[in-house]
C-alpha cells in the first residue's frame, strides 16, 4: 500500500479544520456560513501556495458546524489547488454507507489527480446518530462494522459481504477506482489507548488526535499501537502515523496565547460543554507539551521533539477553531511558509524510509 | 452568583425538607444570588451513557445545564447502602469528568443513624473530587429522628447548616479571587 511518504522530503506538514463556524468572542458575530465555506477553500489554496503538504476538513453535524458535507468542501478544494494532498478530519462512517463514502473519495482522487485520503472516525458527540437514523447504541459496532467494509471495499474491486448494519453485497462493483486503484485510509483515534489497539490490530494508519498534555503521553498511546500492530502480524515500518492538534504562531508565545486562548476557550464551550482552563492552556507554549502554540522557532523545536519523540510521517494543525479572523489564519500561513516548514524539512529529510 | 441545591433522591422527604430548608434560606439571606432548588424527583432523567453533556435532551440537559452553570453546588441526599442513591451517581454521571471544576460543593446528608456518618466522606467527597469540585471540608450529617414531618426538629441542625452556608459561600468568594489573580498573571 502506498500512503505517498517521501522520506527524503521529511516530515510532512498539514492543516485541518473541523469545519466549525463559530462566533469571534470579541465582536461575538459570527460570519455567514456561506462565507465561512469561502474562507475554508481559500485556506486550502494558500496552503497550497505556501508548500504545505496536506489539508483535510472535518464532518460534524450537530450546531456550530458548517462542513457537514465535507466531501463536497473537499471538490471545491480540489478544483482551487494543484499539489497538496486532500483528506477528511474525520469522515464518519459509523453514519455512512461505506459505499458512498469510497465513491465520494474515489471520486475527489480522480478530480484532483490522486491527492485524496479518508480518515475514518466515529464521531465525538452522537445527535448524528438520530440525524441520520441510527442507533446510538450500536455506536461501537457500527464503526467497527463500516470501517471494515470501507477497508474490503479499497482493497478488492469486486466485493461480497454481509454485515448487520447494511444490506449484504454480492459480487458488487463499487466505481470509480482511484488513480493508484487504492485510497490511503486512516483510522482516526481520539485520547484512549483501546482506540490505539483497535487500529494495531487491524493493521491500518493512525491518525491521533492530541488536544493537549505532555508529549510523552501521546508516544505512549503510539508505542502501543506499534507494539499491538507488531503482535498482530503487521510490519509497523509499513504503517504510518499522523498527529493533529492546536497550532498558532506569532512573533511571541505571549501574543501566540493571546490571539489563541479566547477563540478555543469560548469555542469548546459550545461545541464541547466546557472551556479550556487557562492554566493547562499556558502549558501549551512548554516544549513538553503537545499543542504547537508559540513562535516560530518554538514551534519548530516542539515539532522536532514530537518527531524524535513519535517518528511520525506527518503532523497537522488546527489553527481555525472558535471563529479565528482570516487575517489571522492568512498571516499564519505565511509564518508556515516561509519560517516553519524550510526548518522542519531541512532537519527531518532522509531518515528511514516508510512505505 | 448561581448557587443550586441539589436534592439528589426521588423519594421520601428527609432530603427535599433540608434541601428545600437550605435553599430558603439561601435565598433570603443573600438576595443578591441567584438560587435554585433541583429536585430530582421532579425531573424525568434518563440514564447516563457517556454521550457527550451537551448531547443530552429534556429534562436530563436542564438538570446538566443547571449543575455545570453554577458556581455554588449544595447536594442534599440521602444514604442508600451505604452510599449515595443510585439517581444522585447517574446525575453525576452525566457530567463531562471535569464537569465541576471550579465549583465549591458541599454536602448535607440525611440518615437512619449515626452509624452512617462517614459515608458523606468515605462515599460522596472522592466522587466530587474526580470531578474536580472544590469540596468544603465540613458537611452536615443529620439523622432521620431530626426531622418530623417535613420539618427539622433539632436545634444543632439549624445552626449546623447556617454554617455550612457560611463556609460555602466564603470558600467560593476565596476561590473566585485566587481563579481572578491567577488568571491576571498570565496575560492572555
Amino acid at each position: 500500500m502506498d500512503y505517498h511518504f517521501n522520506s527524503a522530503k521529511g516530515l510532512e506538514f498539514g492543516l485541518y479544520t473541523l469545519g466549525d463556524h463559530l462566533p469571534d468572542p470579541h465582536t461575538g458575530e459570527r460570519i455567514p456560513a456561506q462565507q465561512r465555506l469561502r474562507e475554508i477553500v481559500e485556506l486550502a489554496r494558500l496552503a497550497d501556495q505556501a508548500g504545505i503538504d496536506y489539508f483535510s476538513v472535518g464532518e460534524s453535524h450537530q450546531e456550530f458546524f458548517a462542513t457537514q458535507a465535507h466531501a463536497v468542501v473537499l471538490a471545491a478544494i480540489a478544483e482551487a489547488t494543484e499539489t497538496i494532498r486532500i483528506g477528511s478530519s474525520s469522515t464518519i462512517v459509523s453514519t455512512s454507507d461505506p459505499v458512498r463514502v469510497y465513491e465520494n473519495f474515489a471520486t475527489l482522487d480522480l478530480l484532483s489527480g490522486g491527492r485524496a485520503e479518508i480518515v475514518a472516525g466515529r464521531a465525538s458527540r452522537v445527535g448524528l446518530f438520530e440525524l441520520l437514523g441510527y442507533d446510538v447504541a450500536d455506536y461501537e459496532e457500527l464503526y467497527e462494522e463500516k470501517f471494515e467494509l470501507l477497508l474490503q471495499i479499497n482493497e478488492n474491486p469486486v466485493v461480497t459481504w454481509e454485515g448487520q448494519f447494511r444490506a449484504p453485497l454480492r459480487d458488487a462493483v463499487v466505481l470509480p477506482r482511484p488513480v493508484d486503484g487504492r485510497l490511503p485510509i486512516w483510522r482516526a483515534v481520539g485520547g484512549t489507548p483501546a482506540s490505539a489497539v483497535k487500529a494495531g490490530r487491524q493493521g491500518v494508519p493512525i491518525y491521533l488526535a492530541h488536544l493537549g498534555g505532555p508529549v510523552s503521553s501521546f508516544k505512549q498511546m503510539l508505542d502501543l499501537y506499534r507494539e499491538t500492530a507488531r503482535e498482530s502480524g503487521h510490519d509497523p515500518a509499513d504503517l504510518p502515523v499522523a498527529t493533529a492538534g492546536f497550532f498558532y504562531a506569532a512573533p511571541s508565545s505571549q501574543e501566540a496565547l493571546r490571539d489563541l486562548y479566547p477563540h478555543i476557550n469560548e469555542g469548546m464551550k459550545r461545541t464541547n460543554g466546557r472551556g479550556f482552563p487557562k492554566q493547562s492552556f499556558a502549558q501549551g507554549v512548554d516544549p513538553r507539551n503537545v499543542m504547537n502554540i508559540g513562535s516560530p522557532q518554538q514551534i519548530v523545536e516542539k515539532i522536532l521533539y514530537q518527531r524524535e519523540m513519535f517518528g511520525h510521517q506527518r503532523y497537522i494543525g488546527q489553527m481555525d477553531f472558535g471563529g479565528m479572523p482570516f487575517e489571522n489564519l492568512r498571516r499564519n500561513v505565511e509564518i508556515i511558509g516561509e519560517e516553519i516548514l524550510p526548518a522542519i524539512r531541512k532537519y527531518t529529510r532522509q531518515e528511514e524510509p516508510v512505505r | 452568583m448561581k448557587i443550586v441545591v441539589l436534592a439528589g433522591s426521588v423519594a421520601g422527604t428527609k432530603t427535599r425538607t433540608v434541601a428545600g430548608y437550605t435553599a430558603t434560606t439561601l435565598a433570603e439571606s443573600n438576595p443578591d444570588h441567584e438560587v435554585t432548588l433541583l429536585d430530582l424527583a421532579e425531573f424525568d432523567v434518563v440514564h447516563a451513557d457517556g454521550r457527550n453533556s451537551l448531547d443530552y435532551t429534556g429534562d436530563t440537559a436542564t438538570v446538566v445545564r443547571a449543575i455545570m452553570d453554577a458556581e455554588v453546588l449544595i447536594v442534599a441526599s440521602p444514604v442508600y447502602q451505604a452510599s449515595m442513591p443510585g439517581v444522585l451517581k447517574n446525575v453525576l454521571d452525566l457530567l463531562p469528568s471535569d464537569g465541576l471544576r471550579d465549583t465549591v460543593v458541599s454536602l448535607i446528608v440525611t440518615a437512619g443513624s449515626v452509624r452512617h456518618s462517614l459515608v458523606p466522606e468515605m462515599q460522596f467527597k472522592p466522587v466530587f473530587s474526580y470531578l474536580r469540585a472544590h469540596v468544603v471540608e465540613n458537611s452536615v450529617f443529620i439523622e432521620d429522628k431530626d426531622i418530623h414531618r417535613g420539618e427539622i426538629i433539632d436545634d444543632d441542625v439549624y445552626l449546623r447548616i447556617q454554617r455550612l452556608i457560611e463556609d460555602t459561600l466564603t470558600l467560593s468568594e476565596v476561590h473566585a479571587e485566587v481563579r481572578a489573580r491567577k488568571d491576571a498573571e498570565y496575560g492572555f
